[in-house]
This record gives structure tokens, sequence and C-alpha cells, in this order.
């Protein structure tokens, strides 16, 4: 199974969280940036573990620059066979996932994984807008993914459940918590890593369909009202008279 | 014209209500598409919420995001649509992007307010620890409105209900099976969250967690550890790596409060921690603090919810 699993950057999760330029620009000042966990511990795992067992290549792709490439170490280093870097400073999901279908449409993967969103901008959006682009179906949000030839069982989210579906190769899937768990790379990993394959391709033009104007820090909480733990009737009694919410 | 998909297969959602209301705030007139079974009276309700009117088709079952994309396209078209709105959830994050990509419109994902006087709109970007504006460059846009994020309004009356078909084409996706545990309240649209970390110590301890959850008709909630060592159900999971939430009220017990787990809760309106270290990070983010012991603070609690819900009939 030839799968491609799609990759983007995220700051480290304890990362603080500062805006630039008059607040039109996140501040990387400081930042370490990581493999966005939805893709490494769940899609890129996943597809790992589907190449062990049934065989095939995983390829990773990112769109971004040559700062990116420490990531893409890292996502080689846990197993991936090659990389594939579209060369351009990602904007918007939409031209993120324009490069990305544009490059994939031609090599015949048989699964295209993302994770379920980036922790960063949580948008959710590059899955469904590849599978558009290549006219292939989506699974959204998928916690669970076996292949049997070319049909693909999954299961998924939904209001207050799960599903469990089938749809045929090719198709993309978003992957959630479920699919698979973190790996560690070890020190094998991280030395092969070195020396697979890393191709850079420029990117396409493709206008962005949306852009931050600016951004704003939420309120911080006034402070909090301490209540004795053997009185709990008073907690219920602002809960319900001072903070309306029972 | 604004055209709203909700999904009505298992009646109207409140987040289904969201939309329409919040469409109604944008435009004067509002058309509805939706799939499913929901009866014709029922959607006919939606004008009450806004909507100058409904369609349905039925012979969409709404499993395949290809089949909804195709469908909500062309009823754009008709209806000439510049801006089309989802909830973010699991069909807005499924469909919307496919649709951005048919209709070359702009996607704002995860709206928690409506347009500026700019037509930018704030979403929550860093998993909730800041809010950007986002503006499409596009003639047409698609915002998927954050579930809980407006209240929905009555402003008008029912509305006229029409049948669609023959615009969705075929669904690539076979369903096998639905699994829905019984009476639960799906977390991303519950208004009341009762969460619990690894101060509970083991699974078995869960009962009174799950007795304060039944006693306030909340959702449960848990920490990510908790969810990793298999004590609860991994869709609990909240946090920056879980599911985000921002209900009106979130109860915390025994989590420290680290930043990846703040960054899924802090949308919430009200926060109320259960810890027994005064230190716990978790206190800062709270509106209401009890430095306590789970086990003895719980169980108060859930009485003295029982007897405030006694006085309330
Ligand atoms: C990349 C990354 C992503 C992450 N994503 C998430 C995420 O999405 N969500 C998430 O939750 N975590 C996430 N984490 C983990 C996070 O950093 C914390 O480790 C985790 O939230 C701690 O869980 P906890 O509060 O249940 O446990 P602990 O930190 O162990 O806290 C337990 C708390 O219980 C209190 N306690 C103990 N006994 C009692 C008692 N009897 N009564 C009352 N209180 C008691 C203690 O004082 C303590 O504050 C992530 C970490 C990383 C590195």
């Amino acid at each position: 199974m030839n799968i491609l699993v799609c990759i983007s950057k995220a700051p480290d999760t304890t990362s603080k969280i500062a805006f630039t330029n008059n607040s039109t620009q996140f501040d990387e000042n400081g930042v370490q940036y990581i493999v966005n966990p939805y893709d490494e511990w769940y899609a890129l795992v996943r597809a790992l573990e589907l190449k062990e067992t049934i065989g095939g290549n995983v390829t990773i792709v990112t769109v971004g620059t040559a700062a990116d490439e420490s990531i893409i170490r890292k996502a080689l280093a846990i197993g991936a066979d090659e990389a594939v870097r579209i060369d351009a400073d990602p904007k918007d999901a939409y031209f993120v996932a324009m490069q990305i279908s544009s490059y994939a449409k031609a090599k015949g993967f048989d699964l295209v994984m993302t994770g379920k969103e980036t922790i960063n901008y949580n948008g959710s959006q590059v899955g469904g807008m590849i599978a558009e682009a290549m006219d292939l179906p989506f699974v959204s949000l998928a916690t669970k993914l076996d292949v049997n030839g070319t049909k693909l069982t999954l299961e998924r989210e939904i209001v207050g459940g799960v599903q469990v579906v089938e749809v045929s190769t090719p198709a993309v899937v978003s992957c959630a918590k479920g699919m698979a768990e973190q790996r560690i790379p070890n020190m094998r990993g991280i030395m092969a890593a070195r020396t697979k394959p890393l191709t850079v391709i420029p990117a396409e033009a493709v206008a962005d369909l949306s852009s931050y104007v600016s951004y704003i820090m939420p309120n911080a909480k006034s402070s909090v009202k301490m209540i004795d733990p053997s009185n709990m009737d008073e907690l219920v009694a602002l809960l319900h008279n001072e903070a309306k919410v029972i | 014209m604004v055209l709203v998909y909700i999904n009505s297969t298992t009646g109207l959602s409140k987040a289904a209500l969201e939309t329409v209301t919040y469409g109604k705030k944008l435009s004067g007139g509002v058309t509805v598409i939706t799939n499913g079974s929901a009866s014709n009276e029922q959607l006919a309700q939606l004008g009450e919420y806004g909507a100058s009117k409904v369609l349905v088709d039925r012979s969409v079952d709404g499993e395949d995001p290809q089949q909804l994309a195709r469908l909500i396209a062309a009823v754009a078209d008709q209806v000439a649509a510049s801006t089309v709105i989802f909830s973010h959830d699991i069909y807005g994050k499924a469909v919307a992007p496919r649709l951005s990509v048919r209709m070359n419109a702009g996607l704002i994902a995860g709206a928690i307010a409506v347009p500026e006087a700019d037509g930018s709109v704030k979403v929550n970007v860093f998993s909730g620890k800041a809010v950007g504006f986002v503006k499409v460059a596009s003639a047409k846009q698609i915002i998927s409105l954050l579930p809980n994020s407006i209240q929905p309004e009555k402003t008008g009356s029912a509305c006229s209900v029409e049948e669609t078909n023959g615009l969705a084409g075929t669904s690539a996706i076979k369903v096998l099976e639905t699994k829905k545990p019984e009476g639960s309240i799906p977390l991303p649209e519950a208004e009341l969250v009762v969460s619990a970390g690894r101060g509970l110590k083991g699974p078995e301890n869960w009962g009174m967690i799950e007795e304060l959850a039944t006693a306030l008709g909340a959702a449960t909630a848990c920490s990510r550890p908790v969810a990793d060592i298999g004590w609860r159900p991994h869709h609990e999971h909240v946090g920056q790596t879980g599911v985000a939430i921002r209900p009106n009220l979130y109860i915390a017990v025994g989590i420290s409060g680290a930043i990846q787990h703040l960054a899924g809760v802090n949308g919430s309106k009200v926060i109320v921690v259960v810890n027994t270290d005064k230190e716990a990070p978790f206190f800062k983010a709270a509106d209401y603090g009890v430095v306590g012991d789970a086990f003895e603070v719980v169980p108060r609690l859930v009485e003295a919810v029982k007897r405030f819900k006694a006085t309330q009939h």
C-alpha cells in the first residue's frame, strides 16, 4: 500500500503565545516547532503500522520552508521511507491543500492521511480540501483504520458515538485519537533519517482564499472565589444565582 | 442570500438552531438545506429562527461528505448564496472544506461571533490560547460556527419546506454499524461538563463523577493521561490534543490544570476546580475553587445539587 501522510509543523504545546507587528503576526521568537501531534501520533504511526503488516511505502509531505526540515527529519526518524517538501511558506489551508493535491494527483497513492487538525490553527480543513481537489472520498475524524485489499474499514467519531464505515481506495482519511499510540524514535531511526530521500519541489502559484488580519489574547479571568469544602450548598447557590449556569 | 446547512437526521439540535440564528444575523434571506428524516412540521420550525425556506433531500443519509458537498454547492447556485454556514461539528469539519474547494469560497472555520464591521470573523486559534480575525479574499465565503458561541433566537414564524433531490450523486461511504452509548450527552454540545483527572486514583472511582453529571444533566470528560491509561474512553479526552469544548460550566476534579489541558477548556464560561493542592495551576483559570479531597467534596456536591434540583420543581 502506497501511503502519503501530510505533516504540518506546530508550536510546541508549552510555547508562549504572543503576537508582533501590531498584533498581525504570530511571534516566533523562542518558539520551538514540533510535528503537529495529530499528524505524528495518529496519522504517521498508523501508516507505519499498516506498512509493517501489509507492506508498502510511506511518504510524508509538508508545505514549508527549509527551516522546517527538522520536523521532516523527526518524521523520517519515526519510520517514514521518504519525504517531500513543497517549498513555500504555508499560508492558508486552501493554499496547502492545493499544493499537496497537485503533487499527489499523479503519484497513485492508495491512501492520503492527515491529522484531525493542527494545534495552532485548529481548522480541520486540509484533509477535506485535498479530497475535493482530488475527487476522492473523505473519512474525517477516524479513530481506527484497517485495510483489506482495496477496502478500508474505519471507525469515525459521530455526534454522541462512533460509526464503522467502509470505503474503497484511493481515499483521504483524517486521523484522531485512538488510531495509534505515539512512537518515540530510537537511535537507529534517527541515524537512518539522515540519509533517507528528501525531495524539494517548487510550489505552484495559488491565490490564498483567506488570511488572518489580526489577533487578540482572550480576557484573563478575574480572581477565583474560594468555597469552603464543607459547604457545597454555597457553591450550588453561587452557580445558580451569581454565575447563572445551573 | 445566506445558505445554512444543518444535519437533521436526529431532529433539530441546538447547534442547528444556532446556525440558522447566525444566518439571520448576516442576511434578511436565509435558505436552509438539510438531509435526513426530520418531519416537515419539525423543519418548518426553523422559520422561527430566521429561515425563509427549508429545502430537504430525504434520499441523502449525510454520511458521505462528498455527496453533501455536491448537494450544497448545487443549492447555493440555485439560490445565489454568497455565504454558506455550517456548525463546526463533525459535519462541518467533513463537508465545509470540500465545499470551499468546490465553490472556490474561503472557509472561516470555527467562528465564535458574527462578522466585524470590516468583514473579518473571530475564531479561536492556538487551541483557545488566542483569538484571530479571519477574512476571506474570495467573492463567496463559508463560515463554520463553533457550537455554543451564540444563543438561538426566535424572530419569526414557521416557514415553507420543499423537497429536493437528484443533486447529490451517489455515496462512496458504506455505513456498517453505528454505536451510540445510551443516554449520554455528546461532549462538544454539552452545556455542562463534569471532568476528572489522575487525582481520582483509578477508574473504579468514577461512580461519583457520573453521579454528579447525572444530577446536573452534564456530560463527562477527562484529562489526557486518564484516557491514555484506559481509565476512560478516548472521546472524553479534552485539551489541546483532545476535544476542545466551551460549555457554560466546566467542573474539573483532580486535574492539575496543565497548559495543554487548559487550552481545550478555557473557552468555558464558568470553571469550578476541586483539588487537594491549593497551588494547583488550575485555580488560576477558575471562577470558583474548592481546596479539598475529591472523595469528600464530590459526594457532598452531589447531595447539594440534588437538594437544589428538588427545590426547582
Ligand atoms: C504535546 C502534549 C499534549 C498534551 N495534550 C493534553 C490534552 O489535550 N489534555 C490533557 O488533559 N493533557 C494533555 N497533556 C498532558 C498534560 O501536560 C498533563 O500531563 C495532564 O493534563 C495532567 O493530567 P491530570 O491533571 O489528570 O494529572 P496530574 O497532573 O497528575 O494532576 C492530578 C491532580 O489531582 C490532584 N489530586 C490528587 N488527589 C486528589 C484528590 N483526592 N482530590 C482532589 N484532587 C486530587 C493533584 O493535586 C493534581 O493537581 C499533553 C502533554 C503534551 C506534552
